[in-house]
């Protein structure tokens, strides 16, 4: 199955590369084009598994880390960084360093914030759904409040990271955003055992031995890493993350992580370069993607919750 | 032996258990038995560090349960709580092979899978291995949390009403694998009952709470008397005999 998936999007990739190639500037389409590939699939890489992950920690699978106000905590940062240092102190610093900086600042705050939830009352899913869509709309109305005492140019600054688009991508940013996702995707992996022992739920985990607090903390700091690198690419997508997850789910058919992780992933980046081929080579709409992967998302989400399928 | 020393516990400012102080002999199965909301989860929880400790010392064969590292506590012991929810969707024998993860910590071996297969056989799920955990009726996932616990093989076992939903044979024939394994294998049992005949019939042990304080401890021939049980339950309680043990007769 996951030989089949990654095919198919090596099979895409191809076809989204060399689609209609012509003699001139070949090179010059091909980079172009190289750079939007790497950056859709590290997005989707990205919130594919942030949220197995945050699916695993919260144990139910209506939630996502954006549904709990994940990207709007890394958005609220972004904002208050530009009322701190001002937009053109912001665009002095270096784009590598600075990014770094802020996602090792979102995950601290993500771990305690989600941490202290989780580690509460984890078992109330319709109490963890509204706490995290009241923090979620808590920290845009602090970002919007910023934004209203921003100037309308830093104002533009901050505006680009707060609504989705896989349209615009900082091409300074990539080869981090690339790096930090290869590392912490290849750390989640590494755990993935230990996720299997930690989806049992708190009290079976502890029996077996896991270091559940430790664990908990950890892999919500993997999850904020992710959301920061995906957010700070292509702004919030708080649905796309269910799809896959849910894809991840039912075509493995297997609670084991080694085998969820990379399937989240996968169906993730098909659905991202697949979609993007579809609006943007076929159709001439390049901006709607987002607007449909947020539709269908939130309709499943929907979905999930109707038929209480909310662990 | 299970040393429990001047433990006290409160949740959200309600106090549960008073100073309790208390052993659990090693070689043993021990029955914890008490009305509702006397406290034996809380202490059972408490003993296999599933709720952390506020006050006093508890110590597993040796090992102090706040301290020593929760890996090597579940090499230890196995707890199975009362509450068995599941999060994740697995088939039954997934569930147990989980079991032996203290052991392989997420690399099974031969050994492993041998241990998982004879605990499948042991709780008769080998012809339900197969099913999901949310296909098959409570007493069977039942079965199958005991059988986890089972293929944990460690020194102690601690079960918070392993009977739950299990029917007259199944529950007769987990008593009877409980009391092999502290016979034949030298293994340490406690569990909490509700029934208070399967107490009568197969513990060595017996320790009565209520109120969040041990009323009674001893023998189940010292504790299971007529006397102890009608103050314990507050309720009257004739106790016969038969075969030499208590029979305790509830619809006198
Ligand atoms: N999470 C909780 N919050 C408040 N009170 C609780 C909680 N869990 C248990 N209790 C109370 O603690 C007491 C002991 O509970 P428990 O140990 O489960 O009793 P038992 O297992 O003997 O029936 C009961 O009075 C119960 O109401
Ligand atoms: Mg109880």
């Amino acid at each position: 199955m996951l030989g089949a998936m990654a095919l198919l999007l090596a099979g895409l990739s191809a076809v989204w590369m060399l689609q209609g190639i012509g003699g001139g500037n070949r090179g010059f389409i091909l980079g172009l084009r190289g750079t939007k590939l790497a950056a859709l699939v590290t997005v989707a890489t990205a919130i594919g598994v942030a949220t197995i992950l945050f699916q695993t920690v919260a144990s139910n699978r209506v939630l996502t880390p954006s549904i709990m106000g994940f990207d709007a905590l890394y958005v609220l940062l972004q904002t208050g960084l530009v009322v701190v240092l001002g937009g053109a102190g912001l665009a002095g610093l270096p784009p590598g360093p600075k990014f770094l900086s802020e996602i090792a600042v979102m995950t601290v705050l993500a771990s305690l914030l989600f941490g202290t939830l989780l580690l509460r009352g984890a078992r109330d899913v319709p109490r963890m759904i509204l706490t995290g869509v009241i923090l979620g709309v808590l920290f845009r109305s602090l970002s919007g409040f910023l934004g209203r005492i921003l100037d309308p140019n830093e104002f533009a600054v901050v505006q680009s990271v707060s609504f989705a688009s896989f349209n615009r991508v900082d091409a300074t940013l990539l080869p981090w955003a690339a790096a930090i996702t290869a590392a912490a995707v290849l750390a989640a992996w590494r755990l993935s055992a230990r996720l299997d022992v930690l989806a049992l739920g708190r009290d079976p985990a502890v029996s077996l031995g896991l270091a559940h607090r430790g664990m908990v903390l950890g892999v919500l700091g993997l999850v904020a890493v992710l959301v920061s690198v995906s957010t700070a690419l292509v702004g919030p997508v708080p649905f796309f993350g269910l799809i896959v997850a849910g894809l991840a789910h039912g075509l493995m058919r297997s609670a084991r992580h080694a085998a969820l992780l990379p399937a989240a992933a996968l169906s993730a980046a098909i659905l991202l370069v697949g979609g993007q081929w579809l609006f943007e080579r076929q159709l001439g709409q390049a901006a709607t993607l987002s607007v449909v992967v947020e539709f269908a998302g939130g309709l499943f989400f929907l979905y999930l919750l109707l038929k209480g399928r909310i662990r | 032996m299970i040393q429990i020393q001047g433990v006290s516990h409160a949740i959200g400012g309600t106090p549960i258990l008073h100073d309790i102080t208390t052993t659990l002999p090693k070689g043993r199965l021990t029955a914890l038995i008490g009305p509702n909301g006397a406290g034996k989860s809380t202490l059972l929880r408490l003993v296999g560090r599933l709720e952390p400790l506020q006050q006093g010392r508890i110590t597993v064969a040796g090992h102090d349960v706040a301290t020593t590292p929760t890996d090597r506590l579940a090499r230890v012991m196995a707890i199975l709580g009362q509450q068995t929810a599941i999060a994740s969707r697995l088939r039954l024998a997934e569930l147990v092979a989980f079991g032996r993860w203290p052991h392989h910590k997420g690399r099974p071996g031969p050994q492993d899978q041998a241990q998982v297969w004879l605990a499948l056989k042991a709780f008769a799920l080998t012809d339900l291995a197969d099913r999901f955990l949310d296909e098959v009726s409570g007493g069977q996932a039942q079965r199958a949390h005991i059988a986890m616990a089972w293929a944990q093989d460690t020194d102690w076992m601690l079960l918070d009403e392993p009977l739950n939903n299990l029917d007259m044979s199944h529950a007769r024939s987990l008593m009877a694998r409980l009391r092999g394994l502290v016979d034949q294998g030298g293994r340490s049992v406690a569990i909490v009952v509700h029934e208070i005949n399967y107490a009568a019939a197969w513990a060595d042990h017996v320790i009565a709470l209520k109120g969040g304080r041990v009323v009674a401890q001893g023998t189940a021939a010292e504790v299971l008397t007529e006397a102890r049980l009608s103050e314990l339950y507050e309720t009257p309680i004739r106790v016969g005999t038969h075969q030499g043990r208590p029979l305790v007769l509830h619809h006198a």
